[in-house]
């Protein structure tokens, strides 16, 4: 009797496994993309007959795996991404028949520099992140020297003499990549010889702009940003890394660092002068318009100005909308299903 | 001890009374002790467990009420019907977002510039629209009258009023702004602000307004896991137990499925979840997120503690029995299944309980397949995507609202309930199979 009921339900399981199609959007990918995803998803499912979207928060990088595995119901039929799409994901997708992709810009976020609120206000340059951050940092020679700053006053004297400790995301997240692109890079390119070197030899240039130090200057805290708001506010001598939504929602526990004198306001990231911002994307997979119900839509519902307006619901989330140029064009790109090109 | 009289054989009986006399006291002195350490060491562990459970529950028990707004809400025949017919389709259609606005407008009439209207806006929840919307739906004769309506109120009043924001505290980087609060006190004077029940939270899925999402969508998505957890792991790992302990020939190989499958019970459960991801998925073509590939994947990850309970209980049952049975012509199937198995099924239930019960904590092999998901909508089966407990605990935790501090202990409060009613249910069954020699 036991057997016939295993065996029962192991064939049940084949069969449903087999016959099932998707009656609801399913989105991978970054998880700083994933509070506006989540919401426009939510937003969806209420004014719509469609399903509520599944949301999977996955890291720009897992998410683009998953939905350059193939075409299909068993696969993602949009990723979120913190980054543009890299060239080899496009020849992942690809080679995995995924050939038809369009992106959609959704807006900035702005990477911040935060302590305790009852901490000092720090005035911070990229080329002091730069410093303070990296493994080896270059001297005015031309030579390459393991990071000798121990201290914010070693990085610039007009700095306070406290101790470098800096928790930020792991190597995984899109807001770690971002942070070196812009902040480490930014600031490692302020020498001359580096940024000529930046031509000459791109590998060496990499390893030394964008290699973050190991000896304890930088805490790796994990992707759970909720975390590192508490842990700063029990050591007011930390410093952290996370996107500006955090701050926004924690404004009475923390405080943003300004970076080359400006402070992470909304204004300001909006237009641009914040120099630690990044654009957020989502791509879409054209072989799933017509075969999962309602992507369309959905992508109607992201780009529709009661969502990513500068007074959308998603500013609420602690989005940085595009200019008003800037949605009209990437909201007429994706209803139109622009092709994605490199 | 004993031992010790006659090596000094010259001993009177009187002396070796005082020895033990003498030694007597600091043996019962030393059981006392023991006894003291004992009573410690629960009364440190009870302590840690009403911390712990105490502090989830003073911060969770508040979820139990949710802050309401009555708002007293126009509901014009014109906004509802299409050509002057009034329908489902064009109540379901009408803008319930602008009625509710200009209603709490209507309440606050001195209020204008946008920045302040936002500012107004924000006392409600997002969802209020959508309340009204299901209550025009359910009550289509309201339209054309004008109707009070509680609807709720947004997460950070409900935090104020709860009293998790310092009103005291300078404005700057407060999540409420003065005028709200003066907004608010009005809205208590004029008895339009109450805490209600919170059905929400008991009845609806997850949601990124904390105001709106309720835990009943993960709890059914564990229930149907758990399910299919249990309809696969313990028909497999009973009759493993049964095969392995009364059956089996006692050689190489049957040593070695007992070493692998002591060895699997160790294996770390994320590993489940990557051969749920290359086998269940990728394979077999399972749906990602379902409760259905879920429940495999852990009936894998629960097998092997039930088949070893489940031998351990067949070993504890008597040989008298087994022999006794045979010695009355019983075969060795009837001896097993008449009278080793109804023995040693409180001890089989009592494994499978453990094991299911770490099921339940799991969310690292379901990482992998999906189900760390935000998922809105009720699954109605365990072919729906859904979430499990622990999954809507650790997104509730991640997320930045203020509000969802509160959300995160009362899901860890359903949490242990649910494991609670899984232990008694354990216990209840152990009570009905239990039979004493």
């Amino acid at each position: 009797m036991i057997k016939k009921v295993v065996l029962a339900a192991s064939v049940a399981i084949v069969f449903a496994g087999a016959a099932h199609a998707r009656d609801q959007i399913q989105i991978v990918g970054s998880s700083t993309v994933f509070p506006f995803s989540t919401a426009v998803a939510e937003a969806f499912g209420q004014k719509t007959s469609f399903g509520t979207p599944v949301v999977e928060s996955t890291g720009s990088g897992g998410g683009m795996k998953l939905f350059c595995a193939g075409v299909g119901t068993g696969h993602p039929d949009i990723t979120n991404a913190s980054r543009r799409i890299k060239s080899s994901e496009v020849e992942l997708c690809a080679k995995n028949g995924v050939a038809d992709i369009t992106e959609v810009k959704v807006g900035y976020d702005g990477i911040v520099i935060a302590n305790a609120i009852e901490a000092p206000a720090y005035d911070l340059s990229l080329r002091d992140l730069y410093l303070a951050l990296a493994k080896d940092i270059p001297t005015e020679d031309g030579k390459w020297i393991p990071n000798p700053n121990k201290t914010w006053k070693d990085v610039n004297a007009s700095l306070p003499a406290v101790k470098i400790e800096v928790l930020g995301p792991p190597p995984t997240s899109g807001t770690r990549d971002a942070f070196v692109e812009l902040a480490m890079e930014g600031g490692c390119k302020t020498f001359g010889w580096v940024k000529a070197l930046s031509k000459k030899d791109k590998n060496a240039y990499k390893a030394g702009c964008h290699t973050v130090r190991e000896d304890g200057g930088y805490v790796d805290a994990g992707e759970n940003d909720n975390l590192m708001v508490q842990k700063l506010t029990s050591n007011p001598d930390a410093l952290a890394i996370f996107g500006f939504s955090f701050l926004d929602q924690n404004a009475d526990k923390v405080k943003g660092a300004m970076v080359g004198g400006v402070a992470p306001e909304f204004e300001l990231i909006a237009d641009g002068s914040y120099p630690v911002s990044r654009a957020l994307f989502f791509y879409v997979k054209q072989a799933h318009i017509g075969v999962v119900p309602g992507i369309e839509e959905f992508v109607a519902e992201f780009t529709s100005e009661a969502a990513w307006g500068n007074e959308g619901y998603l500013t609420d989330k602690g989005l940085i909308p595009m200019s008003e140029a800037e949605r009209a064009q990437w909201g007429a790109a994706a209803k139109g299903n622009a092709k994605l090109s490199m | 001890m004993s031992g010790q009289p006659e090596s000094r054989g010259r001993m009177s009986r009187s002396d070796t009374m005082e020895t033990v006399r003498k030694g007597l006291r600091s043996r019962y002195a030393a059981e006392r002790r023991f006894i003291w350490y004992g009573r410690g060491a629960i009364a440190v562990a009870l302590g840690f467990l009403v911390l712990l459970v105490g502090s989830i529950l003073f911060k969770g028990a508040s979820v139990v009420t949710q802050t309401h707004i009555r708002l007293t809400v126009e509901l014009p025949l014109e906004a509802f019907s299409k050509s002057g017919e009034v329908t489902a389709e064009s109540i379901g259609a009408a803008n319930y977002v602008g009625i509710v606005k200009s209603s709490l407008r209507d309440l606050f009439p001195d209020v204008s510039g946008r920045r302040d209207k936002r500012a107004l806006d924000s006392l409600i929840s997002s969802g209020a629209a959508y309340e009204l919307r299901d209550h025009v739906l359910a009550n289509p004769e309201l339209v054309g009258q004008s109707i009070n309506i509680w609807v709720s109120a947004s997460d950070d009043i409900d935090m104020l009023d709860k009293g998790y924001i310092d009103r005291d505290v300078d404005s700057t980087g407060r999540r409420v702004t003065d005028k709200q609060i003066g907004w608010y006190d009005k809205l208590i004077a004029d008895g339009r602000l109450e805490r209600q029940f919170n059905t929400t939270f008991f009845t609806s899925g997850d949601s990124r307004e904390p105001e709106q999402a309720g835990i009943w969508g993960a709890a059914l998505g564990s229930f149907y896991t758990l399910l299919v957890t249990l309809l696969l792991a313990f028909p497999l790992g009973v009759t493993t137990a049964v095969y392995l302990e009364e059956f089996a020939p006692k050689n190489k190989w049957t040593d070695l499925i007992e070493v692998n499958i002591n060895n699997l019970a160790a294996v770390p459960s994320i590993i489940f979840g990557l051969l749920g991801l290359a086998v269940f998925l990728n394979i077999i073509g399972l749906p990602r997120s379902a409760p259905l590939a879920g429940g495999v994947v852990l009936a894998l990850m629960t097998l092997p503690t039930i088949i070893i309970a489940g031998r351990a209980a067949l070993k504890a049952v008597p040989p008298s029995i087994r022999e006794a049975a045979l010695g009355v012509g019983a075969s060795r199937l009837q001896t097993v299944t008449h009278h080793v198995l109804p023995l040693a099924m409180p001890g089989m239930l009592t494994g499978s309980i453990i094991g299911m019960a770490q099921a339940l904590g799991e969310t690292a092999p379901l990482l992998m397949i999906g189900m760390v998901a935000f998922i809105v909508d009720l699954p109605s089966g365990p072919l729906d995507p859904a979430t499990v407990l622990p999954v809507q605990v650790y997104i509730w935790a991640d997320s930045p609202e203020r509000a969802f501090v509160e959300r995160t202990s009362a899901g860890i409060i359903v949490l242990l309930l649910f494991l609670v009613v899984m232990n008694l249910s354990a216990v209840m069954l152990r009570k009905r199979f239990e039979r004493r020699w």
